[in-house]
């Protein structure tokens, strides 16, 4: 692509033949692989709904009303890491710091109530051996609390960073990054919600 | 980068905007929830087809507006569809071995 081709929006960014950053371009190649990662297991997970081995089903184990607390809450996470970037951006630190530390208060409250409905289930004899159905959900479910985690660390190192003045407008880039990350993650949660959780107990 | 941040700026939605968004996400999220408590009421010719229409729209919401992709260069977009569309064909092998096993020789 030629300089001649860039859009309107991309006026101001950085001189590189896409008129994007180097850095966005790799970021969203690697969120379109991450796609790929997520789109296996779920369809893993749905070729093995039925295999439980005498085990719990879906709709023995599943918690609806709580799931959707936590998913709430995840949602509401994305709020604050937007309105985090818009802080930062604005040269609103102080702002940038607050909704920092929500946003991966919010990610870590969505870990603890995974981890609790881990521990739930193990007392239920719902286990990663049980049966293939249960292996490939908390394939699914583990991986996706990993990428949850490896979020929030993310979001605490720069937050802390930005509590010694080391992040201000100019790190913006990296903190949109960051961002898409976690909306990313946000996103493999909202298909997970629905295709493994609500229309097998539905 | 100064002038970068700048025009990020000046793209991207406003606060109220992103207000807005999360409130109809929320609402969304609820809805999904009340499809789920009348779920017997409605069945499940009713229930299915609305949560994923409800998920699709949720999605959409979160990649347009909150990663940006209605306002960013339009190769991020073609980026994140191509990693959509080659997690569709996974799925779309899945659901064919599912169909053959119940209906045909299987594999």
């Amino acid at each position: 692509m030629s300089a001649d081709t860039a859009t309107a929006h991309d006026v101001g960014h950085p001189p590189t033949n896409f008129g994007i950053s180097n850095t966005k371009l790799g970021m969203w190649t690697f969120i379109g692989s991450e796609c790929l990662f997520f789109g296996a297991m779920i369809a893993t997970y749905l070729l093995y709904l039925n295999r439980t081995n005498d085990g719990p089903t879906a709709l023995d184990v599943f918690d609806i009303p709580f799931t959707s607390a936590s998913t709430f809450i995840l949602l509401m996470s994305s709020l604050g890491m937007v309105l985090a970037l818009d802080h930062l951006q604005r040269n609103n630190i102080r702002g940038f710091q607050t909704w920092m530390l929500t946003t991966a208060l919010l990610g870590a409250t969505f870990l603890a109530g995974q981890i609790y409905e881990f521990t739930f289930f193990v007392e239920e004899s719902f286990k990663l051996e049980t049966s293939p159905f249960s292996a490939s959900f908390f394939m699914l479910t583990g991986f996706h609390g990993i990428h949850v985690t490896l979020g929030v660390v993310m979001l605490l190192v720069v937050w802390a960073l930005s509590l010694g003045g080391k992040f201000g407008p100019e790190k913006a880039e990296a903190v949109e990054m960051i961002g898409l990350y976690w909306h990313f993650v946000d996103i493999v949660w909202i298909v997970i919600f629905t295709v493994i959780y609500l229309i097998p107990v539905g | 980068m100064a002038d970068t941040t700048e025009d990020h700026t000046h793209d991207h939605p406003g606060r109220g905007t992103y207000l807005e968004i999360a409130g109809i996400l929320a609402v969304m999220t609820t809805l999904e929830v009340l499809l789920y408590v009348f779920r017997d009421a409605l069945g499940r010719n009713v229930t299915t087809p609305a949560l994923i229409v409800l998920t699709v729209g949720k999605f959409i919401l979160v990649g347009a507006w909150f990663m940006h992709l209605r306002f960013d260069a339009p190769i991020l977009r073609r980026l994140f569809i191509a990693g959509m569309a080659l997690a569709g064909a996974v799925f779309a092998v899945v659901a064919a071995d599912w169909f053959l096993a119940a209906t045909g020789p299987g594999f």
